[in-house]
């Protein structure tokens, strides 16, 4: 086929699309002010005050003590570990989410209601529940945790015990963001590439797993941000050994048991601020990647 | 490339989608499968493709059994009524898709892939939007980009579902033309699914009638229009009156009278019921009061807009005769019979096609109520 000798004139519906002038903004929706002023107060009381607080109650110890206090041997520890963690578990969950989320939307199989039931479970579940429960199975004497003594696998009391909790309350995120996207992705997406002769991996590579990104991302991104506010289900399973499997959120209430209020708020704006940029640049690349599909620039 | 499709059927739990079909697509031609919804020509066309598999029957590419052939390697390309563009892609990455996930062994470099990208989108008049995004694109020019892509792999033949289904009438007519000239020129096999009757006779070669996982008629736009062979591709194509009566020899016993009918068909003995079909153009209307033949009617409305007008009537209550009449007349009759809403007047078919009556099938429902509805 040598297609370039071919003039067939273009139908004049290929006139450029005319450009969208921006209008003076014009509300048909009433009670703009008012809902937005209402947000304001609300957040502000909710979230800006408590936290400026934080900060507040911080700067009263003096820049060398808070460096002090931030940067003890133990405390930079619990850093790594929980935001570490928290980012391994995220992962994590990335992955196996998304391959359930998968089975749950493509596939049709016995008892799928249930597991789709408890995909939510570690949403409804006490978090406590779900410390005890996993110290109970992941202990030396536990179900799981004999099986994997012999191997010289330890997880409860050690950083894994803490990862395997991460990773327990972390699950429904990604599932969650990504299944209602995957369910709306037409099928003649994978038609139209299979018609164009690609194969199975190359579609999903190329065509399914370009559109999923951007929920895939904020499932991460959910993920992360409730690993990192994690305290209940952990501490059961962590053991809390210093220098070792203590998270930051445990140092503070250590601290405060301590009546060390300002020591407690001096982590807590470091958790503050490093959840807040890890967050922000999760939200950028989610962003990026969501423009790139769709609404193009 | 040649298709052919010997005794498919396909079944949906108890729906019945198709119905032992098998058909001819010679090669280099462009065929229409017609048919209301629901009546197995958009399954027929994703069976040809290799989107779904028939549950007994063979398809034939270029004589060749292709039923077990995976849709990649059946070298067709297809065209979806939403166009299923990617469209995390410029529209220059949509149709070099088909190329660049070619084999490592047939992949054409990328010089290559930019050439030929570059002239399919001249072919389809939209070479100047190449660094688009498909959502900045109208629904015309996405059909064309998504009509592009699939020639990228030169597919042998053409397979497009409602191609314009989902465009603005304005956008479908013009497009509708476009894809006539560009069949044109390429020759390459193409087959077309359309519920619309106008779109099919306008662009096919020839038109496959189709109605629930049947073929009716397989013929010219011409001949299926001229000489339909079933009540319901009479129906299905233009509009129509329909008629109930019984035959009494070369005539039809219409209401209160008879009227002479030209169908040869046989199986028509005397006193067999039959159904009457009359195009709105074949019926007369007759304003001396003296007349006594033919059906007598009430002028309800008339449309006096374009080339021709339209009369809409109300028959009078008889048994066989329609609650709704409709005839066209040209601009001099309708000017020199002077009709006013209201006035009493006899029609005349100057034409009857009869038919078998189809004894209170589904397909006698849909027939009647096609009918009504043109």
């Amino acid at each position: 086929m040598s297609s370039a000798s071919y003039a067939i004139p273009a139908p004049p519906d290929s006139a450029a699309p005319a450009a969208r002038g921006r209008s003076k903004p014009f509300r048909v929706l009433p009670g703009f002010g008012l809902t937005l002023g209402y947000t304001l107060v609300y957040l502000s009381l909710i979230v800006l005050i408590p936290l400026g607080g934080v900060f507040l109650k911080a700067s009263g110890l003096g820049w060398e003590s808070y460096w002090n206090v931030i940067s003890a041997p133990r405390m930079v520890a619990s850093y790594k570990l929980s935001f570490g963690a928290s980012l391994l578990a995220a992962g994590i969950n990335t992955v196996f989410g998304f391959l359930l989320a998968w089975a749950l939307v493509r596939y049709d199989f016995f008892g799928k209601r249930v597991v789709d039931a408890l995909v939510d479970l570690p949403f409804a579940l006490p978090t406590a529940v779900a410390g005890i429960a996993l110290a109970t199975v992941y202990s030396p004497k536990g179900w799981i945790g004999s099986a994997l003594e012999p191997l010289g696998i330890k997880v409860a009391y050690t950083p894994l015990g803490v990862l395997v909790a991460l990773v327990f309350i972390g699950l429904p995120f990604v599932v969650r963001t990504v299944q209602p996207i995957l369910e709306d992705l037409e099928t003649e997406l994978e038609e139209a590439a299979a018609s164009l002769g690609a194969q199975r991996w190359t579609t999903f590579r190329l065509v399914i797993f370009p559109l999923l990104l951007p929920a895939i991302l904020t499932g991460f991104a959910l993920s992360f941000a409730r690993a990192v506010g994690e305290y209940g289900s952990v501490i059961f399973v962590a053991g809390n050994i210093p220098m070792v499997s203590e998270i930051t959120p445990l140092m503070i209430i250590t601290k405060l048991e301590q009546f060390d209020y300002r020591g407690a708020t001096a982590i807590a704006t470091v958790m503050l601020i490093a959840s807040f940029i890890l967050l922000f640049a999760i939200n950028g690349l989610q962003a990026w990647s969501a423009r790139r599909i769709g609404r193009a620039v | 490339m040649s298709i052919k499709v010997e005794n498919i059927h396909k079944q949906f739990g108890n729906f019945v989608a198709l119905n032992n079909v098998s058909l001819d697509f010679p090669g280099g031609e462009l065929v229409a499968l017609l048919g209301p919804s629901g009546c197995g020509k958009t399954t027929l066309l994703r069976i040809i493709a290799g989107l779904e598999r028939a549950d007994s029957g063979r398809v034939l590419l270029d004589g060749e059994d292709a039923s077990d052939t995976h849709i990649r390697e059946r070298q067709v390309g297809f065209v979806f009524q939403h166009y299923a563009l990617f469209r995390h892609m410029s529209v220059f990455d949509n149709v070099a898709f088909g190329l660049r996930v070619k084999p490592r062994k047939e992949r054409p470099s990328e010089d290559v892939i930019k050439r030929k990208v570059k002239e399919l989108l001249e072919l389809v008049q939209l070479d100047w939007l190449a660094d688009r995004f498909p959502s900045q694109l109208s629904g015309g020019q996405r059909q064309r980009i998504a009509l592009a892509r699939a020639l990228a792999v030169e597919p042998k033949v053409l397979l497009l579902d409602e191609p314009f289904g989902a465009l603005d009438a304005k956008v479908r007519k013009e497009l509708r033309r476009w894809l006539r000239r560009l069949h044109d020129e390429l020759h390459i096999t193409s087959i077309f699914v359309t519920h619309d009757q106008e779109e099919a006779m306008e662009v096919s070669d020839r038109v496959v009638l189709m109605n629930h996982g049947n073929v009716e008629q397989i013929g010219s736009p011409n001949e299926v229009y001229q000489s339909p062979a079933t009540p319901f591709v009479y129906g299905f194509l233009g509009a129509v009156n329909l008629f109930h009566g019984r035959v009494d020899g070369s005539h039809v016993q219409l209401g209160e009278h008879a009227h002479p009918h030209d169908t040869t068909q046989d199986g028509l003995s005397h006193g067999a019921e039959v159904i009457a079909f009359a195009r709105p153009h074949e019926l007369q209307i007759v304003t001396d009061v003296s007349e006594t033949r033919g059906i007598g009617a009430t002028v309800s409305r008339v449309l006096s807009f374009g080339a021709s007008t339209r009369v809409e009537l109300e028959g009078d209550v008889h048994e066989g005769v329609p609650r709704h009449v409709e005839v066209e007349l040209s601009r001099e009759q309708s000017a020199s019979l002077a009709l006013a809403t209201g006035q009493r007047v006899r029609v005349l078919p100057a034409q009857l096609r009869v038919f078998p009556h189809p004894h209170k099938t589904d397909n006698n429902k849909a027939t009647a109520t096609r009918s009504t509805a043109s």
